[in-house]
């Protein structure tokens, strides 16, 4: 299939890469900037290029894929191991001595090494996964096959996203086994701990690590993010106009622009820390006594850094839900098997969503010492947040509602992404208010608000996305049994974990603590913290029967009809595997919207949108018999 | 995208070549990077413990020649226009190396900056003066990769590559440059204003 492809269908750039000439990933045909491929013999791609160094977004799709599963299976060891401590402060974690060495002594976790624990799991699973595995992954899979495209604008340049991202993930893990430890100042890294090497080990060369390891990231995702986004302006097939892009693409391009303009903010702050740790400036840093000694830094201002990080940081967690949003409203109309509610009202809202995104960062800084006027602005900021939110919420309710419902596993996550987006979006308006934040700031009721909302449901999108488009990744279909018993251990582990957090977060439970058993106050919360770690671990164990589900079906699932779920957009209209180029002969022209399920007078219950007006009589409305004619 | 496929079959995006829309959206992120420093710069400056210094003489004359290469720049692009070759080599080659000049200068105006106690690190610094070299600084690494980039394309005119059919890429290096001289320009009239 790909050899037959590979001729004609071959992106010029991967042409280039072959021995053509010129920079140019589009062929000389507005602008005869670009001269002659022609000139080179074709053969067989080396295997390197074909799934190493590929520039096929379906390859690149699989890369961030699989990097990102990795990466999730270490995110969530290291949430088991300060789990133990915090389910058994006084246990014995000497048999952990095998795997941890030196940060176990006397049979206790190293107090420095649970933060370092919580700041890597932080990392790993907002930026590694749910970044780069998430949009990274489904953004390259899915706009050019969704949109009609034979690849992304520059093949070259996504190639260059992954590798920026597999080196800035080398980078990373290796911080995870030198002397000092990894980063150890929370995933938000704030100066002045994170700035001063002698503040705490994890500060020395951990972080160093984690910055230059962010910087890379950082690269990768603009890379990626501009693609996409010019992707989807310029490369739409004939036909498909932005009114009629499925919502995961309108999702994908919103999330990309995002990221275009927040994450230069986060690099910028970045620098600057650079600065202060390794060059003599005081950008973040002031007054400051560390061991009795007065350091010379002056006139630095820590809150700038949180000003900066956040500003970055709230539009990170819409980065991070939206993709997951897009792919849920895709699920949902199409094993609903009809339309998508309110489709303008969703695209509406995932736009008033990504400019809200901007002017709430200092909802994370209540504690600050803010001007309290200042506060209430961005406290009513956030609450309109709630606005488009709930529009999304009542739209996926209602696109449930007496529809001809199919529980495949996809569906199921997709469901249980709402149920899980509302449980969490619910104490988000709770937090959003100033004054109920500054009391329960630092307690376990934010952990339990951001895991609900951004973590498990972005996790469940990304579930729900595996699932559904798991036959055309690998023209195979994942097992629906283990799918039913993923979901289940899933769904119902991560209500048992999170709701009783909220549950000590109001009681008080402070976050942070490596050990809390010296204090009377919350030593009552013993039974269920340990409650909460047998959960989490469990529910973290449940995640082998995916991982488990996903390789064997790689190799021995069932195979895959062209278009398994009988889904109405572009992709399915892609032979069962698709090479590079994705269409063989030409690529479908669009005519219709994507979400045209169960439509009155239709005799199939899905119309792709590559079928004209001409050829459904019987199905058109009035206005579409007028285009039929 | 198949060779024999052009972007006529696809639908209309902004009416840019996929590449011009790529170099439009870097321009943006470089710009919320700038936005970043510039808006911590005021954030900073207000409150307080702010060292005033004074801006060396010798970044107005830095500006000027920016702002001739840029001019001499769009000289060469309005001659690819026109077909006429040798106005394009002569008019690159002259914007590339006002924009050496330009970065010789404002290496000197460390210098002066030095000279005139504004510190980047140290003891003696204030981020006031911090702010100045991490602004010139980062300017300076994107002026080098524009400076890349129109030896790539001078190299394309010298092999005939360039001309008024194709225009890409000396469009987009020349909207490139414009964007970093346009940049220079905000930075300086900022300090000019801040300082």
């Amino acid at each position: 299939m790909s050899d037959m492809a590979a001729k004609p269908n071959l992106s010029p750039s991967v042409q280039e890469a072959q021995g053509g000439r010129g920079s140019s990933p589009v062929p000389a045909t507005e602008h005869g900037d670009h001269l002659h491929h022609d000139d080179h013999e074709h053969h067989d791609q080396h295997w390197l290029w074909k799934y190493v160094f590929s520039q096929d977004h379906k390859t690149i799709a699989k890369q961030f894929l699989i990097t990102g599963m990795i990466w999730a299976i270490l995110g969530g060891t290291l949430s088991s191991l300060f789990r133990l401590q915090l389910g058994w402060p006084e246990g014995s974690m000497q048999w952990l001595t095998p795997f941890l060495g030196k940060w176990i002594q006397a049979g206790k976790l190293n107090p420095e090494f649970y933060l370092a624990l919580v700041t890597m799991h932080g990392t790993i699973m907002v930026f590694f996964v749910l970044t780069a595995g998430l949009s990274g992954t489904f953004s390259n899979f899915l706009i050019p096959l969704q949109v009609g495209a034979r690849d992304m604008a520059s093949g070259f340049m996504n190639m260059l996203s992954y590798w920026f991202f597999f080196l800035s993930s080398i980078v990373m893990f290796s911080s995870l086994f030198i002397e000092t430890g990894p980063a150890s100042a929370g995933w938000t890294i704030y100066p002045p701990l994170s700035a001063l090497p002698q503040s705490i080990p994890g500060s020395g060369a951990g972080m160093t690590l984690w910055l230059v390891s962010m910087a890379l990231f950082i690269v990768s995702q603009l890379l990626g993010g501009v693609n996409y986004v010019t992707t989807v302006i310029n490369m739409r097939t004939r036909g498909m106009s932005m009114s009629k892009l499925p919502l995961t693409i309108w999702a994908f391009f919103l999330t990309a622009i995002l990221g275009i303009l927040s994450f230069p903010v986060l690099f910028s702050a970045a620098l600057l820390l650079i600065f202060d740790r390794s060059f003599g400036t005081s950008f973040f840093l002031s007054d400051i006594y560390i061991a009795g000694q007065a350091l010379s830094n002056q006139g630095g201002s820590p809150v700038l850094f949180q000003h900066l990080f956040w500003f970055l940081g709230h539009p990170e967690v819409y980065i991070v839900i939206m993709p997951a949003m897009g792919m849920v409203s895709e699920v949902l109309a199409t094993n609903a098997r009809k339309p998508i509610f309110g489709y303008r009202a969703m695209i509406g809202s995932l736009i008033g969503i990504s400019l809200l995104s901007f002017v709430v960062w200092a909802h994370h800084m209540f504690v600050t010492g803010m001007n309290p006027f200042l506060g209430s602005v961005f406290m009513f900021l956030t609450l309109i947040i709630a606005v488009p939110s709930g529009v999304k919420v009542f739209n996926w309710l209602a696109t449930l509602w007496r529809g001809n419902i199919r529980f495949t596993a996809a569906m199921l996550f997709s469901i249980g992404f709402v149920s899980l987006f509302i449980a969490g979006g619910l104490t988000g308006i709770i937090l959003g208010n100033a004054t109920l934040d500054i009391q329960m700031h630092n307690t376990y009721f934010v952990v339990a608000h951001f895991h609900l909302v951004m973590g498990s449901s972005a996790f469940f999108g990304l579930f729900a996305g595996v699932y559904h488009w798991f036959p055309k990744m690998f023209g195979r279909m994942m097992d629906e049994k283990l799918g039913y018993i993923h979901f289940w251990l899933t769904f119902v582990g991560v209500y048992l974990v999170f709701m009783p957090m909220h549950y000590v977060g109001i009681a008080g439970f402070p976050r942070r603590y490596y050990a809390w058993t010296g204090f009377d106050a919350f030593s009552q919360f013993a039974d269920l913290n340990k409650f909460i770690s047998i959960a989490a671990i469990l529910a973290f164990f449940g995640q082998f029967i995916f991982i488990f589900n996903f390789f064997y079906s790689i190799f021995r699932g069932r195979r895959a009809t062209q278009n398994p779920w009988n889904s109405t957009t572009l992709e399915w209209t892609t032979p069962v595997n698709p090479g590079h180029g994705n269409w063989p002969g030409e690529i479908p022209a669009v005519y219709r919207w994507p979400y045209d399920y169960s439509k009155p007078g239709s005799e199939v219950d899905f119309i792709p949108q590559n079928v004209p007006y001409s050829k459904t009589q019987s199905s058109n409305l009035p206005y579409e018999q007028d285009m039929a004619e | 995208m198949n060779p024999s496929e052009t972007l006529s079959d696809k639908e209309v995006g902004l009416g840019w070549h996929p590449k011009r829309v790529l170099l439009v959206l870097l321009i943006f992120s470089i710009v919320m990077m700038f936005a970043a420093f510039t808006s911590g710069y005021i954030v900073r400056r207000d409150e307080g413990n702010w060292r005033e210094f004074d801006l060396p003489f010798s970044l107005l004359i830095n500006s000027i020649i920016i702002a001739l290469s840029s001019a001499s720049m769009q000289w060469a692009y309005a001659a690819a226009r026109k077909d006429e070759i040798g106005r394009v080599k002569t008019g690159m080659t002259v914007a590339l190396v006002l924009g050496l000049a330009f970065l010789v200068g404002q290496y000197y105006s460390f210098g002066d900056l030095v000279a005139g106690n504004t510190y980047f690190g140290g003891a003696d610094a204030n981020p006031s003066g911090s702010f100045v070299y991490v602004l010139m600084g980062v300017h300076a690494f994107h002026l080098v990769t524009g400076l890349v980039f129109l030896a790539v394309v001078l190299r394309r005119v010298l092999n005939y590559q360039v001309h008024s059919r194709a225009l890409l890429s000396i469009g987009n290096a020349t909207l490139y440059w414009h964007f970093l001289g346009g940049l220079w320009l905000y930075l300086y009239l900022f300090l000019l204003l801040n300082h």
